[in-house]
């Protein structure tokens, strides 16, 4: 548990999250094109699970936060994100 | 002159509920008036606009609101109070469970009172029942001086750092809140050397920022409701020790848990809550006279439930009787369902005889209880389980 053990009850450290998102996705996004780095997908990522690879100007993807939504691929200007199926679970 | 001592008056344990709440140095009060609470809420608002209780008295439209002010003023990290009976506890019901969620040692005293409908302004303990699984902490009181002790008693136990829950102290309707008695009101600079300023462990702070009343679900949610379990049955010790160390200061001794009165050898017992507790005393020392072993077990701590307590005061009656001022409809009496589940895996336990009675403010009188204990001591163990209406 992610979590200060002295402090009692739901209380959480600011800017950070209780619950891992990535339990519920039952598909994951996976970069298949080029990335442009315009950083459409990490703004409009509910989840704050884009991850930006400053070094390799692409991004990458958080598994334990994504919840497989797919707001990234309908967002990327080049297409360059596809949605794989999987059994659940991306964490 | 006046430092270190007390005074004695006459007032009911409303008024002492107040001064109670006056002394333990109350920051915030957000109350709505429903009778009869209504006289704790009048007194504390008189203290603060003459000047004697320094606090913020807010003016809410609602006990839901009320109770949801109070919240805000422990997150805030002061000291807050609140009040009410009945409907007006059934109407804060939503926020009594995010209170105790939360694990904000709010201290609210109910009055109880009966639920609608029937209408009816008078006394019985449903109110405060059908709150019980909402997680806070409930202590129910026989006289105002033992209201006044256990406001006092119960921010202690709330805030301490082992605990962090709710506590509601219970009083009944008119039988205390409207009666007067002889009670001692300690002196300020005594109840703070027992009671000191609230310690929060977290506040709403800007330097040192947290995410407060966060929502969790699935194993994380499990995990603090955990916690909040462990902390709740953690609260019997708290309850023993605050409770010890008031007697030390203040010279008053209330039982802790459960306060068995004459049990010695006894045959037969009453288990109550409440202010019908002192009439059973008087009931219980003429049966001894009249040389029948009968005692009584008055339970103070309804939640955390006892167990341990009552299994060990009540193993070695053949029976006891349950006094219900509620009832948990298609069952029996909460008390008497509570009881039996504490006697469970004793080889052959006393037997539970559930009566429920002094339903919307009918009295209690000595004849009734008299009757309950007859009935217990021509009970044997092993006997089926008994359920009676004894005012129909």
């Amino acid at each position: 548990m992610k979590k200060e053990k002295s402090i009692p009850g739901p209380v959480q450290k600011a800017g950070t999250r209780p619950t891992r998102m990535g339990t519920w996705s039952t598909a994951k996004p996976v970069l298949k094109g080029k990335c442009s780095f315009c950083l459409f997908c990490w703004i409009f990522c509910p989840e704050g699970a884009i991850i930006q690879d400053e070094a390799n100007r692409r991004v990458r993807f958080d598994f334990e936060d994504c919840k497989g939504c797919g707001i990234c691929v309908r967002e990327c200007p080049t297409k360059a994100i596809e949605m794989v199926e999987t059994e659940g679970n991306n964490q | 002159m006046t430092a270190r001592m007390p005074v004695k008056k006459y007032i009911t344990a409303n008024e002492a509920v107040a001064q109670a709440a006056k002394l333990a140095r109350v920051d915030v009060v957000a109350a709505y008036p429903i009778t009869p609470q209504t006289s704790i809420v009048e007194k504390i608002a008189q203290y603060i606009a003459n000047g004697e209780m320094d606090a913020d008295y807010l003016k809410v439209e609602s006990e839901h609101s009320a109770l949801t002010a109070c919240m805000g003023a422990r997150m805030a990290g002061v000291r807050a109070f609140t009040s009410t009976s009945s409907q007006g506890l059934e109407y804060m019901h939503e926020m009594l469970a995010y209170v105790a969620g939360g694990r904000y040692p709010l201290v609210l005293v109910n009055v109880c009172r009966s639920v609608a409908l029937p209408w009816s302004i008078w006394g019985d303990q449903q109110d405060a029942i059908q709150q019980r699984d909402t997680g806070w902490i409930q202590i129910f009181t026989e006289t105002g001086q033992e209201a006044l002790d256990m406001v006092l008693q119960a921010y202690r136990i709330a805030e301490d750092h082992r605990v962090l829950l709710p506590v509601m102290v219970c009083l009944d309707a008119f039988i205390q809140s409207h009666t007067e008695e002889l009670i001692e009101i300690p002196d300020q600079k005594t109840v703070d050397s027992f009671l000191p300023p609230y310690d929060a462990v977290v506040t709403l702070d800007v330097d040192n920022p947290y995410s407060i009343s966060v929502g969790g679900f699935g194993q994380q949610y499990a995990h603090w409701r955990a916690e909040q379990q462990e902390a709740t049955e953690k609260a019997q010790q708290i309850i023993l020790e605050v409770g010890d160390e008031f007697a030390r200061i203040f010279g008053r001794h209330y039982g802790g848990l459960i306060e068995q009165y004459r049990c010695d050898g006894a045959e037969a017992l009453l288990v109550a809550m409440g202010a019908c507790t002192g009439t059973a005393r008087d009931v219980v020392d003429e049966m001894r006279d009249e040389g029948k072993a009968v005692g009584l077990v008055k339970v103070r701590a309804y939640r955390p439930f006892p167990v341990a307590s009552l299994r060990k005061a009540i193993s070695l009656a053949k029976a006891a009787a349950v006094l219900d001022r509620d009832c948990s409809w298609g069952y029996e009496g909460a008390l008497a369902t509570d009881l039996k589940g504490a006697l469970y895996g004793l080889p052959n336990p006393p037997a539970v005889l559930n009566f429920i009675g002094g339903l919307g403010g009918a009295d209690v009188p000595p004849e009734r209880i008299k009757y309950m204990l007859e009935k217990a001591l021509a009970a044997k163990r092993g006997d089926t389980p008994h359920l009676e209406f004894i005012d129909r």
